[in-house]
């Protein structure tokens, strides 16, 4: 289980980078953090020509609030996501979610970036970004654009970054008053890939919901922000409702088979982190139904 | 400290005066591996060593039509790329049976394949080269043309008919079929209450070694010697073997095995790509290297366990169980492993089954098929596992249907304690067991009616938890029963050498091995006590054939009681040697002289006489001032192997508390208990570990563990990501207790305990689950319990 051989090059700058991006195109893998991209190069699933490291590109790396905008440069890594007092204040959601990605030598060296453009379908940021209505900045070619979350996960492992683009930040809007999150994902064990997993971001308003965001993840070719969270929101629920809901979210998830689950588990399992989400926002234990909400 | 006794014949080699025997003292090769100086074959450097990399089929079963290697034998680095046919002339191929397993029967197996593949993960080349990225580089141009051919993948069909049969030359895909029948089963079947039937299902899984499998080959051409490196249990079988394929004699093959990064039983056999590398260091002659790498351990390093079990238990309404009936049926892959064949697990199973219990009536059948998977052979606790989830599982459905606790209906059926010596219905035979002594330890240890009332009061709470109870036997300590009257080349005695040297130290050499068990502390902690020498004094060399004395090695809970009585046999030759020898040195007699804290000392009051650096300093460098006619021999060696028990028994029972989550079909492991007994307990924390060690491994069994094959044979999970090995996150506390029955047929009375903690763990934790489910009226009895396999019994999906 060795790599094959490849060219190594340092980006200097997020220019640099994007030249070499530019001549080396599809040839060309971008090193972030390396915790998807190395083990799948020594297991030769992949041989890129070259590697382009921007692992010393210190603009790509932090957090910062701007106005109404919380900012996440693309090197920042999981473990900093758990420390940062912004992400506590602004982005509660991401935080939980970074606990549970894998185990804490990978939360070391994984960054935010390199899991989004990697867009594993059963990992939990993505599902974060479209919970919390994420922008991906990108620099390419034609200069910097921004994706909507909902837009940028294209399917397994793919998105809408193109061979010459690098991803360079997140920006995320800053958590408002009455804001309120929920996490859970079903893993075997500690670390481990979700079965499935929620991200939920919500408003309340009183005993409602203002606003409800559920991203799914683990339960398709990518990341799902249900719609049948629609039932839920400016409403008083009911278990009755909730069951509605809860059948809507089965209609609207295609999930996929694999070693864990057949596609009916994964939606049952969905079902029921709808119950405990929803149970936990508004704190009525009454709601909390299990699979057959 | 003056050690006064009264009556000194009274006490054993054992009880002496800071004996080190029954204390938790350090493992004396700690700061070495702590401080990183371990020595592992994977980190071995040879001058002109070069590293071979085995290409592997990706079909489960197909010809081989051609194997292009030109190109690869052009790309840099290469030293050669050897296919089966050509290392064919340099090592002949073997067949893994055994007499004493009656009709056990097994095809050719080559160390590459030559014409044909039977499982994903057969090598069907070599290719050797300066390193080993250079090897993988080269081995993505060996061009093979396959014919693919129908796979044997399901056990339930391979004796079918229509079924391609594997290796035609068989006749059938049949292994091995045992049947038993003692006592009147259909008469105690008709005399019962109740009768319950179930299948057991087990999933194939593996032991996943930290270190892989590794080896160093060097064929020194000049001396007509082959050096073998090698992480393995069993040195000297290892020398036996490479020797008589290779056409070499024993003398003439030297196996080395020092530190070991885990074994676990997959590093006590002999596998076609092992045999390969030492091959082809004598085909090349330079040093070869092999480290197998994860992808291919989980193709290539023994499976076991993968088993289907209908089982049957008859129960009248007061408790008494009245017979046992078994079905099982396991398929081992394409070949009978080398040299301890693949039927010994489910020969165990029919051993074991409701061997705890008083019963008398007990029909058996097993059966062993081929099929194009990788090949399975013994893993830790080997058929225990099977046997201990088939019979706890039923004695726990009988309790069920009868409305009888658990803890009571094993109360009332469990062979007493006061019964011995006795045999199973299958012959086993018992010297001293202590089922009802452990049932009550841990009844007590787990507070158990204080768990049964909690579990009623969360219940109204809708939190499910349930309690597990296995009572278990194991295998230890075997004799030559094992494999030797089969006609194995597997030692079943041990050896053992000690000497002072010329500063009052002791070397001392064992043919037991260590990998990571304690087999050097053990030892040391034997020489030490028997001797009255501190263990800082006492090194122990193992693991080399041309150092130690000869023997089995260490696996099947065999290496402290086995390899220790042969310590305590030589070190008490060594003693009374110095003894005499002190005795002319002072004008004593042996009698009046005890040797303690490294000096001997007057036995009546502890007075010290002359430390051990004096004496040896006499008898090495002065034995001109010693009486004419003295000979002093401070060097002693005795082997030792069981003659009267084929295996010595142990006993104990686990116990699992757990939570299942029935919305989701999760299982939490909140509480584990564990009663053994292994006669003499030498160092309690290492028996302590080994049995939460081997509990973690049967609770991988139990909820993670499982070799996915689909059913064109395709290995679906041969990787640390999906293949989920059981982590700390996971696992719950493990509590262990003992009940000490020493073994009267050694000196020192250990028996064995690697192995006990797997035997029992899965088994517990089914009938937890099970325990847990009972208001949902149904049961599992499948493991791995995933939540899919939940779920679905709960019909939530």
């Amino acid at each position: 289980m060795k790599a094959a051989a490849f060219a190594y090059a340092r980006a200097t700058s997020v220019a640099n980078a994007l030249e070499l991006l530019a001549v080396h195109g599809e040839k060309a893998r971008v090193l972030s953090g390396g915790q998807s991209l190395i083990p799948a190069m020594n297991l030769r699933l992949v041989a890129p020509d070259v590697i382009v490291d921007i692992g010393e590109l210190a603009e790509l790396r932090g957090i910062a609030v701007k106005g109404e905008t919380l900012v996440i440069g693309a090197l920042t890594r999981h473990a900093d996501l758990l420390k940062s007092s912004d992400i506590v204040k602004c982005a509660p959601l991401l935080g939980a979610a970074a606990a549970h990605v894998a185990h804490p030598a990978i939360r070391n060296r994984g960054t935010i970036g390199g899991s989004l453009a990697q867009a594993d379908p059963a990992s939990e940021l993505p599902a974060c970004m479209l919970a919390l209505g994420a922008s991906i900045v990108v620099h390419g070619p034609g200069g910097e654009r921004r994706i909507a979350a909902e837009d940028f996960f294209t399917g397994i492992y793919e998105t809408q970054l193109a061979p010459q683009d690098l991803l360079v930040a997140i920006e995320l809007p800053v958590a408002r008053t009455g804001s309120a999150h929920f996490f859970q994902e079903f893993a075997r064990r500690h670390g481990d890939y979700a079965i499935v997993g929620l991200a939920a971001q919500a408003v309340l308003q009183g005993d409602r919901f203002a606003d409800l965001r559920l991203g799914y993840f683990a339960v398709g070719d990518k990341p799902v922000l249900a719609k049948a969270a629609g039932k839920l929101a400016g409403v008083a629920i009911t278990p009755a409702l909730l069951a509605e809901a809860s059948d809507a979210l089965s209609h609207e998830l295609d999930p996929h088979e694999d070693q864990q689950a057949t596609p009916a588990m994964r939606r049952h399992l969905a079902r029921v982190l709808l119950a405990r989400c929803v149970a936990s926002l508004l704190n009525r234990p009454d709601l909390n139904i299990g699979g057959r909400a | 400290m003056s050690p006064v006794r009264s009556n000194p014949e009274r006490l054993s080699v054992l009880d002496r005066p800071n004996s080190y025997i029954g204390k938790t003292v350090p493992r004396p090769n700690l700061d070495r591996l702590l401080q990183g100086r371990g020595s592992y074959v994977s980190d071995m450097e040879l001058p002109r060593m070069a590293h071979v990399v085995f290409l592997r089929s990706p079909y489960a079963h197909a010809e081989i039509v051609s194997i292009d290697a030109a190109a690869a034998r052009r790309m840099p680095g290469v030293v050669a790329v050897v296919t089966g046919k050509e290392l064919a002339d340099v090592i002949t191929p073997w067949i893994g049976v055994l007499s004493h397993l009656k009709g056990l029967k097994s095809a050719p197996q080559s160390a590459i394949a030559v014409d044909r593949v039977c499982w994903q993960g057969e090598a069907v080349a070599a290719i050797v080269a300066t390193s080993r990225v250079a090897a993988e580089d080269a081995a993505e141009h060996v061009a093979v043309e396959y014919r693919e051919l129908e796979a044997v993948t399901d056990m339930r069909t391979a004796l079918d008919p229509a079924t391609p049969v594997i290796h035609a030359s068989l006749g059938d895909n049949l292994a091995f079929e045992r049947v038993l029948d003692a006592g009147a089963v259909d008469q105690a079947f008709a005399g019962s209450d109740v009768v319950v039937e179930a299948e057991f299902i087990f999933g194939r899984h593996t032991g996943v070694t930290l270190e892989p499998r590794s080896v160093v080959a060097d064929w020194d051409a000049a001396e007509a010697r082959l050096t073998i490196y090698q992480g393995t249990q069993a040195p000297h079988m290892v020398q036996n073997i490479a020797a008589l394929h290779l056409g070499l004699r024993e003398s003439q093959v030297r196996v080395v095995c020092k530190d070991v990064g885990g074994s676990f039983g997959i590093k006590v056999h002999i596998y076609a790509d092992e045999m390969a590398t030492y091959a082809l260091a004598k085909l090349l002659r330079r040093p070869i290297k092999f480290v197998a790498d994860r992808v291919e351990s989980f193709n290539t390093d023994i499976h076991a366990r993968d088993h289907r079990c209908r089982g049957k238990i008859g129960v009248r309404r007061d408790g008494a169980i009245t017979a046992f009936e078994i079905d099982d049926l396991t398929g081992i892959g394409p070949y009978s492993m080398y040299p301890r064949t693949s039927a010994i697990e489910a020969n165990q199973v029919v051993n074991l089954v409701g061997g705890a219990y008083t019963t008398e009536n007990y029909r058996a059948r097993a059966r062993v098929v081929f099929q194009n998977k990788n090949v399975m052979c013994q893993y830790r606790a080997v058929g225990h596992p099977i046997a201990c989830s088939v019979t706890e599982g039923l004695v726990d459905l009988a309790a069920m249907k009868i409305g009888m606790d658990p803890v009571e209906i094993r109360r009332r059926n469990l062979i007493a304690d006061d019964a011995y010596p006795c045999a199973s219905p299958s012959g086993l035979r018992f010297e001293q067991l202590s089922h009802h002594a452990s049932l009550a330890k841990i009844v007590e240890m787990m507070n158990y009616e204080a768990l049964r009332a909690e579990q009623v009061a969360l219940r109204k709470q809708g939190i499910h938890r349930g309690i597990g109870i296995a009572s278990f036997i194991e295998v230890t300590n075997p004799s030559a029963a094992f494999y030797g009257v089969g006609g194995a080349k597997i030692s079943s005695q041990d050896g053992v050498a000690v000497r002072l040297d010329a500063q009052g130290s002791v070397i001392c050499q064992t043919s037991i091995t260590e990998q990571g068990q304690g087999s050097q502390s053990l030892t040391a902690q034997i020489v030490g006590s028997v001797l009255g020498v501190s263990m800082d004094r006492v090194r122990v060399i193992l693991g080399d054939t041309d150092m130690t004395p000869y023997g089995g090695g260490t696996w099947a809970s065999r290496g402290a009681g086995i390899g220790g009585e042969a310590a305590l046999q030589a070190t008490k030759i060594l003693r009374k040697n110095i003894l005499d020898v002190a005795a002319v040195i002072l004008q004593s007699t042996p009698a009046e002289l005890d040797i303690i804290d490294n000096a001997v000392v007057n036995i009546g009051d502890g007075a010290p006489r002359i430390e051990l650096d004096e004496l040896a300093r006499i008898v090495y460098f002065r034995p001109d001032t010693l009486p004419p006619g003295i000979q002093p021999e401070l060097m002693a060696t005795r082997h030792y192997v069981p003659r009267e028990y084929p295996f010595a028994f142990t006993n104990g029972v686990q116990a699992a508390w757990v939570e299942v989550d029935t919305d989701t079909g999760f299982v939490k492991l909140l509480k584990h208990w564990v009663v053994e007994d292994c006669g003499t307990i030498i160092n309690p924390q290492l028996v302590d570990e080994q049995i939460r060690g081997g509990v973690v491994q049967g609770l991988g069994a139990a909820l993670f563990e499982k070799c996915a094959y689909d059913d064109r044979g395709q290995l679906t999970n041969a990787n640390m990501a999906d293949y989920l090995v059981p982590m700390s996150g996971e696992m719950p506390d493990i509590d262990v207790g003992h009940v000490v029955s020493p073994t009267r047929e050694s000196e020192l009375g250990a028996k064995g305990a690697g192995e006990a903690g797997t035997a029992g763990a899965a088994a517990a934790v089914a009938n937890a689950v099970n325990d847990a489910l009972q208001p949902f009226g149904t049961t599992i009895t499948e493991i791995p319990l995933t939540p899919q396999v939940i779920l679905t019994a709960l019909g939530r999906i």
